[in-house]
């Protein structure tokens, strides 16, 4: 569905639900996801839809995932660190 | 043509009053500043909080649970007239001790108020007693006062609900008005907002600190001052604490809510680390796991503060038809102010049980 503009070198890996991915330098997590294809990032608290990025910089909160076991991280804003693991997250996030 | 009663103030307090008295038949206006007022609603907590509340001053205890019992009835009311859960919740509340002077201190007030007011099933948790009830908790917590009728709510929803079922009854909520003056004879006021003249038999001040001003032009005495609280809000987390306390409050949504504060710091609404940083320690403290939560939001809001800290009902006897109403929680006594306060005010007098209230309570000299 989305599609580079340009091929910038360099590579990143990390893992997303244990499956290894591979991000462009600059990349946030949202788009070495989306680039990679996946359709969804999280399924919501309430009624367990999925749901994919949206705004993009920060706002709208449809992003969150888990990365190295952190729940509710904005995944547009944090950019892809090599090994980073980044998971689904599964409803609300729990701390207790 | 005139109005049956006019409310001077859209917050929680005159929201209650005004759609209650419309639920009576009245005839009813509730005029609202806008966002220029401090709106202590828009700042509330949550809480629906029985357990503390009028040490001191026993019809104050009665009243607020009077609250308690009715608030079942505006919440199913709000849902059936305009469709918003306002997430009322009554399973208990708890005050955390982190010392053992606090667990005196709190034993202390409990016994005090027992002996003054009654018992309403208030008691102390020791150590165990209370994590058997809450997981999670730190090792600092020695202990909790329980009350079992304590609560929460949703103080936005709530003032949105009440505006919008208000409409419902043929009342006017007309916002954007400031009050510049009231020409007022025994049951006969005219507000004045600039070049509108609305007219009345009835007219409540119910509007927070700026009652101070308007109060004295009908005759009442509103010695409110302003004291600061800060909230710090987290994003929404998985529920682990249903239970109502003093300092945290996780919402219906998920978000959990850090406060109690108070500050005395005039008309400033700003938020200051230094205060936050204490909010979220002590908090912390309680709920270690808090530590890796994020904040998303913080805010400061003035409460409403009489000398003493009780509610202020009367009639005024110079102009009677005229009512001061103002408190300090506007959530817990939303309950009261719709089902018990409003009727009476419509009945023109206000029945012994709020005699207590009275602003005349200030003017004891000072020894």
């Amino acid at each position: 569905m989305f599609r580079r503009l340009d091929a910038t070198p360099g590579e990143i890996r990390f893992t997303f639900d244990g499956t290894e991915q591979i991000a462009r330098p600059g990349d946030s997590v949202a788009v070495a996801l989306l680039a990679a294809g996946e359709p969804s990032l999280r399924e919501t608290p309430v009624s367990g839809a999925p749901r994919a990025p949206y705004c993009m910089m920060g706002v709208c909160f449809d992003c969150l995932v888990e990365i190295d076991g952190v729940g509710n991280r904005q995944a547009c804003l944090t950019p892809v660190a090599e090994g980073m693991q980044v998971r689904r997250q599964r409803g609300a996030r729990g701390v207790l | 043509m005139g109005y049956d009663l006019i409310v001077i103030g859209g917050g929680l307090v005159g929201g209650a009053i005004a759609w209650g008295a419309a639920t009576k038949g009245a005839s009813v206006a509730l005029l609202d500043q806008g966002d220029i007022a401090y709106r202590a609603a828009r700042g509330n907590f949550g809480l629906v909080w029985v357990q503390s509340k009028g040490a001191g001053m026993p019809a104050y205890a009665h009243w607020t649970r009077t609250s308690s019992e009715l608030w079942p009835d505006l919440a199913g009311a709000m849902a059936g007239a305009t469709g918003v859960d306002v997430a009322l919740r009554q399973p208990g509340g708890l005050a955390f001790c982190l010392s053992d002077e606090e667990m005196a201190s709190r034993t202390a007030l409990l016994h005090r108020m027992h002996n003054e007011s009654g018992d309403i099933g208030t008691r102390m948790l020791g150590r165990d007693e209370v994590r058997s009830m809450v997981p999670g908790l730190g090792d600092r917590v020695v202990g909790a006062s329980f009350c079992p009728i304590d609560g929460h709510a949703n103080p936005l929803y709530l003032l949105r609900a009440l505006h919008a079922a208000l409409l419902q009854h043929d009342g006017a909520y007309l916002p954007g008005r400031t009050v510049d003056a009231i020409d007022a004879a025994p049951h006969s006021f005219t507000v004045r907002c600039g070049a509108e003249r609305f007219t009345c038999e009835k007219l409540v001040i119910a509007a927070g600190l700026g009652s101070r001003d308007l109060a004295p032009m009908v005759g009442l005495s509103m010695p409110v001052t302003p004291l600061r609280g800060q909230i710090l809000v987290t994003e929404r987390l998985r529920p682990f604490l249903d239970y109502a306390t003093h300092v945290i409050r996780q919402t219906a949504e998920g978000s959990v809510m850090l406060g109690d504060s108070q500050e005395d710091v005039g008309f400033d609404t700003a938020t200051s680390a230094m205060v936050m940083q204490d909010i979220a320690a002590r908090n912390v403290a309680v709920f270690p796991a808090l530590k890796d939560a994020s904040i998303v939001r913080v805010w400061a809001a003035l409460r409403v503060m009489s000398p003493d800290g009780f509610p202020i009902y009367e009639q005024s006897a110079q102009y009677p038809g005229a009512f001061a109403t103002t408190c300090h929680s506007g959530v817990t006594l939303a309950g009261a102010h719709a089902l018990a306060l409003a009727p009476a005010i419509l009945a023109g007098e206000l029945p012994e049980r709020f005699a207590p209230f009275s602003s005349r309570r200030f003017d004891v000299p000072s020894a």
